[in-house]
């Protein structure tokens, strides 16, 4: 078994398709309810299967913080609206391949969007470094 | 308690299973007891553990039956029937291992249901043990058992499987409160008393040889150690004792396998007292050996070091270049052998690329300091 996470974009990843390229404010609530259905539905199966170890969405908006030195407090900065890459949201599994992680992320990317049709929208998928240390030299 | 009750597991669900009990139902009520055990014993320690467990699991069972479906009460009354007799002495744990590391499992599947059916974990230390949450564990469990369910297990098991699920537990190592490798020669060692095939042997010696290194592989910063660098004086001698006379009681068979050959390569290292003295001849042609058994591109890179250490480091690079780009570890042994072949600045750029890859964190940290060692503005050189 492999963990894997799964990435969704606000921004950044290669151009969408046009399905993904409405932002969710301008979705009907019906299509927003069909949507958040489908993560539901889709966590639950997860879990069923035993692959599930966990998920959360994020808010658009955060900060960019650092160490400053001794006793002075965290610099922040941000946050960026021309950042290329922002995510919004991830997904932890737990597989037996990266072919069996593949075939979640692409079922992720067929969640409903506008119109009920497929976002297709692109899944960033990012093997975990194993935490085991090897017990064989 | 655990260590007592934890044995008990496999041989009283072997009753139940034997009474005609379902194999999935019965599992479920094995752990049920168990944990009335370790609620009740500590107020008064039963004469017979295992008659105890038998009779609360099998209460369990009924339970569930009756809960499950209370109008079907002649199923419940005949379950009630078979549970007078007295408690079998024979032992159904190797009837339960090929149960569970059943050919039609995934590979996650069988180690959670044999740590559980056989090991006597509970679902929460074997979730823990593999950085999941308790509830995913719970549902790869029971989704396990009911694939094994729906396929039957026939009279003759895959012992391959079952030596195959045994390694990959052993491998896990040790995260958390649950040593995985020390389960998992536990589990060996009670398969190795119940099949006299030369393989089992092999595999619990392999486990045994490497579990005896075990203590110097990491250096007090917790850093990987290789082992051409290790303390030798660290290593466990009666783990190694143990395990090259199990290895020699196997390869006294004369039917070799994957796990002897492996085993053999073992016994070499921990035969020598120096990293020098090791005798890397003997090394190579159990690897020859291993090569014939199992042609894979693993052991055709393992192969290659052993070259390297026999007939030169140029040697070893010609042999490597036979192996796959793509075969994991590669970079880190080309590293190795250009580092021998006095060529620093190419080893350096090749371990940084070995640790870019490495899929494990112990040893992507690893190699990064050996690239670092040879970086050609290291301190020191």
């Amino acid at each position: 078994m492999a963990k894997f996470l799964l990435l969704k974009h606000y921004r950044g990843g290669p151009q969408q398709r046009p399905n993904a390229r409405t932002p969710m404010e301008e979705w009907t609530p019906a299509e927003i309810a069909a949507h958040l259905r489908f993560m539901e539905d889709m966590a639950d199966d997860l879990r069923r299967r035993g692959e599930w170890v966990g998920g959360e969405a994020l808010a658009p908006e955060g900060a960019f913080v650092r160490y400053d030195g001794e006793g002075r407090p965290p610099v922040t900065d941000g946050p960026f609206a021309e950042t290329k890459d922002l995510i919004a949201g991830w997904m932890m599994i737990d597989v037996e391949s990266l072919e069996r992680a593949h075939e979640t992320a692409a079922y992720l990317s067929s969640a409903p969007g506008p119109g009920g049709r497929p976002l297709e929208e692109w899944i960033e998928v990012r093997p975990f470094l194993e935490y085991t240390p090897p017990v064989v030299d | 308690m655990d260590e007592l009750l934890r044995p008990l597991v496999p041989q009283v669900l072997g009753v139940l299973v034997r009474r005609g009990a379902d194999l999935a139902t019965a599992e479920d009520a094995v752990q049920d007891a168990l944990v009335e055990a370790v609620r009740r014993w500590p107020d008064g320690f039963p004469e017979d553990p295992k008659g105890w467990l038998v009779t609360v699991a099998w209460r369990k069972l009924v339970d569930a039956h009756r809960s499950e479906a209370s109008r079907r009460t002649r199923e419940v009354r005949v379950l009630h029937d078979v549970a007078q007799g007295p408690v079998e002495q024979r032992d159904d744990t190797l009837q339960l291992l090929f149960w569970c590391c059943h050919p039609a499992l995934t590979s996650a599947s069988a180690v959670a249901l044999t740590l559980r059916a056989v090991g006597g974990l509970t679902t929460r230390q074997i979730a823990e043990a593999y950085l999941v949450p308790e509830a995913t564990m719970a549902q790869r469990i029971s989704r396990a058992k009911r694939t094994v369910s729906e396929h039957g297990v026939g009279a003759d098991g895959d012992l391959g499987a079952v030596l195959r699920v045994l390694y990959l537990v052993f491998n896990e190592g040790y995260t958390g409160e649950v040593d995985l490798a020390a389960e998992a020669i536990r589990l060996t060692r009670l398969l190795a008393r119940l099949s006299p095939e030369p393989e089992v042997g092999g595999l619990l010696a392999l486990m045994l040889l490497h579990h005896a290194r075990r203590p110097a592989r990491r250096d007090a910063d917790g850093m990987l150690v290789p082992l051409g660098r290790q303390d030798r004086s660290l290593w466990g001698t009666s783990l190694i004792a143990e395990g090259v006379d199990v290895l020699q009681t196997a390869l006294a068979q004369d039917r070799l396998g994957e796990y002897q050959a492996q085993a053999a390569i073992a016994a070499l290292h921990c035969d020598a007292r120096s990293a020098d003295e090791t005798d890397w001849p003997q090394v190579l042609e159990w690897y020859d050996e291993l090569l014939r058994i199992n042609p894979s591109p693993v052991v055709a890179l393992n192969r290659a070091v052993a070259v390297g250490e026999v007939d030169g480091a140029r040697a070893g690079l010609a042999a490597l270049a036979s192996v796959p780009d793509d075969v994991p570890r590669r970079a880190a042994v080309a590293a190795w052998l250009h580092e021998r072949a006095g060529e620093p600045a190419t080893a350096a750029e090749l371990y940084a690329h070995a640790a870019s890859s490495a899929a494990n964190l112990a040893e992507r940290h690893h190699l990064l300091r050996e690239a670092a060692r040879l970086a050609p503005d290291a301190p020191g050189t």
